[in-house]
């Protein structure tokens, strides 16, 4: 399984950090893309997610009345919306997308809305779209929604991973 | 501008059936700004397109692409290969633009992606209101800047009707009375005479009552010569 999760740089992408430096686990089919705040989320890029093989997406954005751009975390939960409507006329079940917002200090909570988004995307089974094409391609018309910041090979399965991508990629 | 709205993916679907390869061809002008069909519109319509394609077990080979205006050949022939390459072309241009692609191309099967709904303007972001009817013979110089023809639900000339209540139109709670609008106007400008001016029955051969119409400037033409 594989769930994009744009995180913006303010808030949730540190507050993915913060879940790394608290050495807590949360699946590891979520594989986060750095924006530099959700109200730069393009819906056509969201699609493109999908399009390749995303079975999920978790939009995670500052606290409604927090965002560091005034009020692109609530452009950006609109536009969740709007990828809703999209993905269900495509045909997909429109859970598959949902928004989530939280502070920087809130790793754990980063950690449990991981869980959620995982959990809901393994209820409606795998996408598809990635059953279609037989694995994620990296390659394609329009760009590629996936393969911007991944971590790891391939598909890494159910198992968890200790030390978030976020974590990993301030390391090096 | 032209507004347009874009027609539900289904029946998009239904259109295109037939066909392999697609090209979404999106406009940069009017429906670009109203956001139905330009290159962003275009990009999320050909994916969504391949999508659905692929989930119903038949994928598609869907592209797209955007011209400056559909609506006038010179921008067209820049594209000229990828229309012919296609089986099918979706146009998400108004319906100007899906009828100036197959008068340039005749042998191409082009479809509306959009539903061309009317000329207006954006009251606010993400909304759109009606203008113009393009009646062709424009009285807002009497009307204060307001048109009754686009804006009236009757479409009178000496106004207001007895639907008019506090300003609004008896069809919509949501629509104010033209001629109130109107009357407002024409009293803040201090130009109230010109309501009193008892207009005569339009002319409805210069709208569409007349059939098609064109509009040819001599001047202007090229090949005015070697057409006569």
């Amino acid at each position: 399984m594989q769930i994009v999760a744009y995180s913006c740089h303010y808030c949730a992408y540190a507050a993915a950090d913060l879940a790394g430096v608290l050495r807590l686990s949360y699946p590891a089919a979520i594989r986060i893309v750095e924006v530099p705040c959700t109200g730069r989320l393009d819906v056509l890029e969201v699609l493109h997610a999908f399009e390749h093989g995303a079975d999920g997406v978790m939009v995670a954005g500052c606290l409604e009345g927090d965002c560091h751009f005034q009020a692109g975390n609530l452009n950006a939960r609109r536009r969740v919306a709007r990828v809703k409507e999209l993905i269900t006329a495509v045909g997909l079940e429109p859970e598959r997308i949902e928004m989530f917002n939280l502070s920087s200090a809130m790793g754990r909570q980063f950690a449990d809305y991981a869980v959620k988004m995982t959990q809901q995307t393994a209820s409606l089974g795998p996408s598809p779209l990635r059953a279609a094409s037989g694995r994620v391609s990296r390659t394609g018309a329009g760009g590629d929604g996936l393969g911007t910041r991944r971590e790891g090979s391939g598909d890494v399965g159910p198992s968890t991973q200790k030390t978030p991508a976020a974590h990993q990629e301030r390391q090096r | 501008m032209i507004v347009a709205e874009q027609k539900p993916l289904d029946e998009i679907k239904g259109l295109i059936a037939e066909a392999e390869k697609v090209l979404v061809l999106g406009c940069g002008t009017c429906v670009t700004v109203c956001f139905a069909g330009g290159e962003k519109e275009a990009g999320i319509l050909a994916t969504s397109l391949r999508m659905a394609s692929k989930i119903d077990g038949q994928p598609k080979d869907v592209t797209h692409t955007t011209v400056q205006r559909q609506c006038e050949w010179e921008y067209l022939d820049a594209v000229a290969d990828q229309i012919r390459e296609a089986d099918i072309v979706v146009s998400v241009g108004c319906g100007i633009g899906v009828q100036a692609v197959v008068e340039r191309f005749p042998e191409v099967w082009v479809v509306p992606g959009l539903n061309t709904s009317f000329m207006g303007l954006p009251t606010e972001q993400g909304v759109w209101e009606e203008r113009c009817a393009a009646c062709g013979s424009c009285i807002l110089g009497l009307t204060g800047g307001i048109c009754p023809i686009a804006r009236c639900a009757k479409q009178l000339l000496n106004g207001p009707c007895g639907g008019s209540q506090n300003g609004v139109c008896e069809i919509s709670k949501e629509l104010p009375c033209a001629w109130q609008l109107i009357y407002d106007r024409l009293k803040s400008q201090n130009r109230l005479h010109l309501i009193t001016q008892i207009q005569p029955p339009k002319d409805w051969s210069k709208s569409r009552d007349g059939g098609p119409r064109r509009i040819t400037r001599e001047d202007l033409r090229l090949a005015a010569e070697a057409s006569e």
